[in-house]
């Protein structure tokens, strides 16, 4: 090894201190600069209005995006009511009936390769299957779409949760007499709700925000729209519509939509977060 | 008699609660298996639907440049140009910056704010992609017209890489917004390798008079260096397939040109872009293509990562 003098190494070290962290705080400022714009020309746009109102047309100025927020609602509570069960059963199946079988294997391969799936080809997808058949855009297939994208999550999360149950739950629960269902139900899965729970709300937090799979699945209306068998408004496609068009108004509202949507998701998030660390805390 | 009885009542109790047991069994088995469904579901209808342009463009459709929807010509090379270069900015700027993230976080900086920092990292990661769009449409866009791209361009002008009017938007600014999209993925997955390394390690080193540079060089980095590659990996699969936040700053122009202030466009840009627009068959065909070939190679990253982080974690502390 190379001999160096100890005032050299120090100097190395402290340098490479002021560099990591100057690094760390730069990145951290840049990503505060985006969420301070947002807040800033978001809280602008946030009126009663807003929340109550439909949009007006191009260039009028005034009206809202409630027919938007709305939307947004009913098909993330449609993606989480399909994607939420499916996967949590399907985590179950990985973690309790068949943890090391070949079927296992290829679960959990296929499970990563569609977690990284990038969205837009899961909203191609979705297309091919449930907007060409019927021939029209539909809340539904955005819903499917959300739901494909929170499948893989929900499933790996659900596996992970449920292996932290100790086995010795599992063995007295069995030799109580209960049936393998009744264990699952009332043993496993509850000593694992708050994990399951706090994996369930970052995956609707994650889907929430998603706005390539509802683009040619989903589409976008300017009217009142809560039958999810036709196009629905919703806020993230409203955002890219709005801003790329020369409207300062509208460019105003998806400011507005921009500030709900991060601040949904970030609630959700922090929730989550609390809720996980609570657990620690009383464990 | 009434032994007998409770007999038979147990027995078509306990008949029944295995039912359930059974019915509950195979529900599960077939949601399991719904995951390895959609995702061959992916392949197979992607396939379908763009065997059309298959059929006329055969393989020279990854090769031409072509993209004339009015004439029916149509290629792919400038989109996968465009993602490759604008994933490879990213991975420029993203890698360093979260690898020494990463380092601040884990060996250098206080034990209480780095609890803070890592959390406002992870938090920074859940923002949509959209919202990293507007900001760059709207405000950083503006600010590489007027600052960067002119500096650059001053400087470096020479280089055929920065040459052009400094417009904004254009491969540059996208790449840097996809490197300011995966850094705190990346950094977090980089954080949690660092975390890994036993402290045994570091202890003796630090016994030995190492200072914390040359443990995190010499132990930490060494220690972590297949699931950094992983992290890498993972990285590379989020910003190749990035939709929004790419389209709202690239300009989206179907031509190759070597400069990066220049417009261009990804395979994820054009889907965003011309997919409603699309109405001739072989057009929608095309674009159906394209969303294949990103599945595929978003999908051979996603399997290199996983096993290499396979392979990796098996040679762990045996190096």
């Amino acid at each position: 090894m190379r001999r160096r003098s100890i005032a050299g190494r120090k100097i190395a070290n402290a340098l490479v201190t002021a560099v990591a962290g100057s690094a760390a705080v730069s990145g951290l400022l840049v990503l505060l600069w985006i969420l301070f714009v947002v807040a800033q020309k978001g809280l602008a746009a946030l009126d009663w209005a807003f929340f109550t109102r439909l949009p007006a047309p191009p260039g009028e100025g005034g009206g809202g995006l409630a027919n938007a927020v709305v939307g947004t609602l009913i098909i993330t509570a449609l993606a989480t009511a399909a994607g939420v069960p499916i996967g949590v059963l399907a985590g179950t199946y990985l973690a309790e009936f068949s943890r090391d079988g070949r079927l296992a294997g290829a679960i959990r391969f296929c499970a990563n390769i569609l977690m990284g799936a990038p969205s837009i080809v899961v909203g191609v997808f979705v297309y091919t299957i449930m907007v060409v058949p019927v021939g029209h855009f539909s809340g539904l297939a955005g819903s499917a779409a959300l739901a494909v994208i929170m499948l893989p999550v929900v499933t790996r999360t659900t596996e992970d949760m449920l292996r932290l149950v100790p086995n010795s739950l599992r063995e007295s629960a069995l030799a109580l007499g209960a049936p393998e269902h009744k264990m699952i139900f009332q043993i496993t899965i509850r000593a694992a709700k708050g994990g399951l729970l706090t994996g369930i709300m970052l995956s609707v937090a994650r889907v929430s925000g998603e706005t390539a799979p509802l683009l040619f699945t989903t589409l976008n209306s300017p009217y009142w729209s809560v039958d999810p068998t036709k196009p629905m408004a919703n806020l993230t496609v409203t955002i890219f519509n709005y801003a790329m068009s020369p409207y300062a108004d509208w460019q105003a509202k998806a400011w507005g939509a921009s500030l709900l949507i991060t601040a949904a998701v970030l609630i959700l998030n922090l929730t989550a977060r609390l809720l996980a660390r609570e657990r620690g805390a009383r464990r | 008699m009434t032994v007998e009885l409770t007999d038979r009542r147990h027995l078509a109790a306990s008949k029944r609660r295995a039912s359930v047991g059974k019915v509950f069994r195979y529900l599960a088995a077939a949601c399991g298996c719904a995951v390895p469904i959609v995702t061959a579901g992916i392949v197979i209808e992607l396939a379908r639907h763009s065997r059309l342009a298959a059929k006329a463009f055969g393989l020279r459709f990854l090769t031409s440049t072509d993209w004339d929807p009015v004439a029916g010509r149509f290629g792919a090379l400038s989109s996968i140009y465009g993602t490759a270069v604008s994933t490879l900015i990213a991975l420029i700027l993203a890698v360093p910056t979260s690898l020494v993230i990463a380092l601040f976080l884990v060996e250098l900086c206080p034990k209480r704010l780095s609890g803070f920092f890592g959390t406002a990292i992870e938090l920074l990661a859940a923002i949509p992609s959209i919202i990293y769009g507007m900001w760059g449409l709207f405000v950083f866009a503006p600010f590489m017209a007027d600052h960067i791209q002119p500096f650059l361009g001053k400087y470096l002008g020479f280089t055929p890489l920065f040459q052009g009017p400094p417009m904004g938007i254009g491969m540059l600014t996208a790449g840097i917004i996809l490197a300011l999209m995966i850094l705190p993925f990346v950094s977090s997955v980089m954080r949690d390798v660092l975390r890994m390394v036993p402290a045994v390690m570091k202890e003796s080193a630090y016994g030995l008079g190492a200072t914390t540079w040359e443990v995190t060089k010499d132990i930490s980095i060494r220690y972590g260096l297949a699931g950094m590659v992983g992290a890498i990996f993972l990285g590379l699969g989020r910003a190749v397939g990035e939709t929004m936040a790419v389209t709202f700053v690239i300009g989206n122009d179907h031509s190759l040109a070597s400069s990066l202030f220049a417009s261009g466009n990804t395979i994820a840009s054009t889907l965003a872009n011309e997919f409603t627009e699309a109405s001739e068959p072989l057009y929608l065909s095309a674009l159906v293509e394209l969303g294949l070939v990103l599945f595929l190679v978003s999908a051979v990253f996603q399997a290199v990562a996983q096993l290499w982080l396979r392979y990796a974690s098996g040679k762990v502390g045996r190096t």
